[in-house]
């Protein structure tokens, strides 16, 4: 046997580039079945987990699938706003702890997530250096926007406008470093933490500027009443919070109407958990509670619904290839006649014959394993990113 | 050695007929076969080798019948007894020169591939003078070089039995008396019996007996 594979594999040495081509068609067809399983196996990995440690989620009604996958993975696609005072509801019902959550804005295409100190406790969220953000304007970042942007405690990130062409609208704050988490393999590697009051400087519905009181610019004040001030766009808004003008930074108009994304809600117990559901059934409610885990399941009976789908043209792919390859061997038969008839004029088996095909089948089928393994090795390094890409954001 | 007895072999489609009533070949004999292109020269060494089957007749190496022989049983025998250097050398162009003279071995279980057999392979090679050229793949050697490793492959398992066709028919004149010297001189080592289809009717006078085959084939086409 070993002189059949030798003689094999100096064949295939030969014809390398029939040999490379056939190698690479069995191998991708090897790989596309075990990838999509792979992939989909750790889509289902990484949604369900998420979605079974968060009980509850309240929303605005609508589309239950976009506020899940925004309060949970933070997806680009935002839901329908609520205000705090769905907060307090959830709040006063004693049933349940709520955690606040607005998921709007952006720092280099990573996720601005505005909540308050209790989502990490809730989602046991490590620090691996630092501290928490304790002031306005400050931020703790995930373990891979930190190694993806080399970026260390102290130094600041600038949160993107939501619209180069609004020149109404958000403007960047730029935010301090001071405090990194640990790596979780979740959603929250890729998210920039900041208190919800940061977020809302972002939006612009607190700001701060200079004391106009003291300001003698004529120019900058446009009118000066006992009860308002107009000013000029002269004055000068700050795009950074820090120790010198954190005190200039002020809120207008009513808290409780500021806006949110979505309340994490921590029920006591499950009897709460069933109360709390109860108390947003309402019909006349802007509100939906959801059980995140349903929402997954149900995304996920639909991405297997398609898992199928995809079988089934895997499967019909892989028949028309194995047919290709049986007709690239007998061709190639056909055409090594010449090379058969010599080994048959000095004296071989046909038994023999046979041995050295199956000698070449062997190598190209190994070489085919190994290509397709070492492409899934590469596919699981990338795995969680990929799905994240495909799935979630 | 070779016995013949009452051949007849004739190729259908081509009404090629190649009859031979009688031919005897003694052991360690010398024999060139002459004729015209198509007399069935090549056919016959074929025949003697068990490569092609006659249709009538009887064909015995050292009293072994050799049509007779079971298909593996005729394989078996011709691998390890008979040394046959084809015409178009019948090299396989993906081996190097010395993989296609220790070819033999690879593909048989009766012939052991050991460092003695390797040792005889670059022995011979530095005999015929392709010494260097062992490790270059057969479609990069010239005519000449592929005819001495088709010549290195039919000898190294030390055949009893040499058929050879046209085995200097590639060669410039100088090296035609050296390659056949050459040969000459291995089959005497191995006590072997050489049979040589030639063209070249001035090396005739090195071998110890001549056929001429227009003595016994009947061919209407052209086979060879």
């Amino acid at each position: 046997m070993t002189d059949s594979l030798y003689l094999a594999w100096r064949y295939i040495r030969f014809n390398r580039i029939k040999t490379i081509t056939l190698i690479t068609c069995i191998s991708l067809i090897t790989f596309l079945p075990f990838a999509l399983k792979s992939l989909l196996a750790a889509s289902e990995q990484q949604l369900m987990s998420r979605a079974f440690t968060t009980p509850l989620l309240v929303g605005a009604k609508g589309n239950s699938l976009d506020l899940v996958m925004n309060s949970l993975y933070f997806s680009k696609e935002t839901p329908d706003f609520i205000n705090m005072k769905a907060t307090d509801k959830i709040a006063n019902s004693n049933l349940a702890q709520p955690i606040p959550l607005y998921i709007r804005f952006h720092a280099k295409d990573y996720p601005i997530v505005g909540t308050s100190i209790d989502y990490f406790a809730f989602r046991k969220l490590q620090l691996a250096s630092g501290r928490h953000f304790a002031l306005l304007g400050e931020c703790v970042i995930g373990a891979d926007v930190a190694y993806l942007l080399q970026l260390k405690i102290g130094d600041s990130i600038l949160s993107s406008p939501e619209n180069l062409f609004d020149l109404a609208g958000t403007y960047p704050l730029k935010m301090t470093i001071t405090g990194i988490l640990e790596n979780t393999n979740s959603a929250d590697d890729k998210a920039i933490f900041v208190d919800l009051k940061t977020a809302w400087v972002i939006q612009g519905l607190g700001h701060g500027h200079q004391d106009i009181k003291t300001i003698k610019d004529p120019t900058a004040i446009l009118n000066r009443s006992q009860n308002a001030v107009t000013t000029s766009e002269k004055i000068r808004q700050y795009s950074e919070i820090n120790k010198n003008n954190l005190e200039s930074f002020h809120f207008h108009g009513d808290p409780s109407i500021y806006p949110l994304t979505a309340i994490i809600a921590a029920p006591f117990d499950s009897k709460s958990a069933t109360l709390l559901r109860g108390r947003f059934l309402s019909k006349n409610s802007n509100l939906q509670i959801v059980r995140p885990k349903e929402v997954i399941e149900e995304l996920l009976a639909n991405i297997f619904k398609i898992k199928n789908f995809f079988d089934a043209i895997v499967l019909i792919v892989a028949i028309a290839m194995i047919l290709a390859v049986l007709l690239v061997f007998s061709l190639s038969l056909r055409l090594r006649q010449k090379e058969i008839n010599t080994i048959f004029h000095l004296g071989c088996s046909r038994g023999t014959i046979a041995q050295l095909i199956a000698a070449e089948i062997f190598i190209i089928a190994l070489f085919s394993g190994l290509l397709c393994w070492l492409a899934l090795v590469i596919l699981s390094h990338f795995q969680e990113e990929i799905v994240y890409k495909l799935f979630i954001s | 050695m070779v016995n013949i007895k009452s051949l007849v072999f004739s190729y259908g489609a081509n009404n090629f007929r190649l009859e031979i009533p009688s031919l005897s070949i003694q052991s360690q004999e010398k024999i060139a076969i002459i004729g015209p292109s198509g007399s069935g020269k090549t056919s016959l060494l074929k025949l003697i080798s068990g490569i092609l089957l006659p249709q009538q007749g009887h064909i015995s190496i050292n009293k072994i019948s050799v049509n007779l022989l079971p298909d593996a049983s005729r394989r078996d025998f011709r691998i390890t007894n008979i040394g046959f250097i084809f015409q178009d050398f019948e090299l396989l162009d993906y081996l190097d020169a010395l993989d296609n003279i220790l070819h033999p071995y690879r593909i048989s279980t009766s012939l052991k591939l050991t460092n003695e057999t390797r040792d005889r392979a670059n022995a011979l090679a530095h005999e015929l003078g392709i010494q260097n050229k062992l490790k270059q793949l057969s479609n990069t050697l010239s005519q000449g070089e592929q005819q001495r490793t088709a010549i290195c492959r039919a000898l190294l398992p030390k055949p009893k039995l040499i058929l050879a066709d046209e085995p200097t028919g590639n060669l410039d004149p100088s090296n035609k008396t050296k390659i056949l010297e050459a040969l000459f001189r291995c089959s005497d080592k191995n006590n072997a019996t050489l049979i040589a289809v030639t063209h070249d009717h001035e090396l005739l006078n090195h071998f110890d007996r001549v056929i001429n085959f227009k003595d016994y084939c009947l061919p209407e086409t052209d086979n060879d």
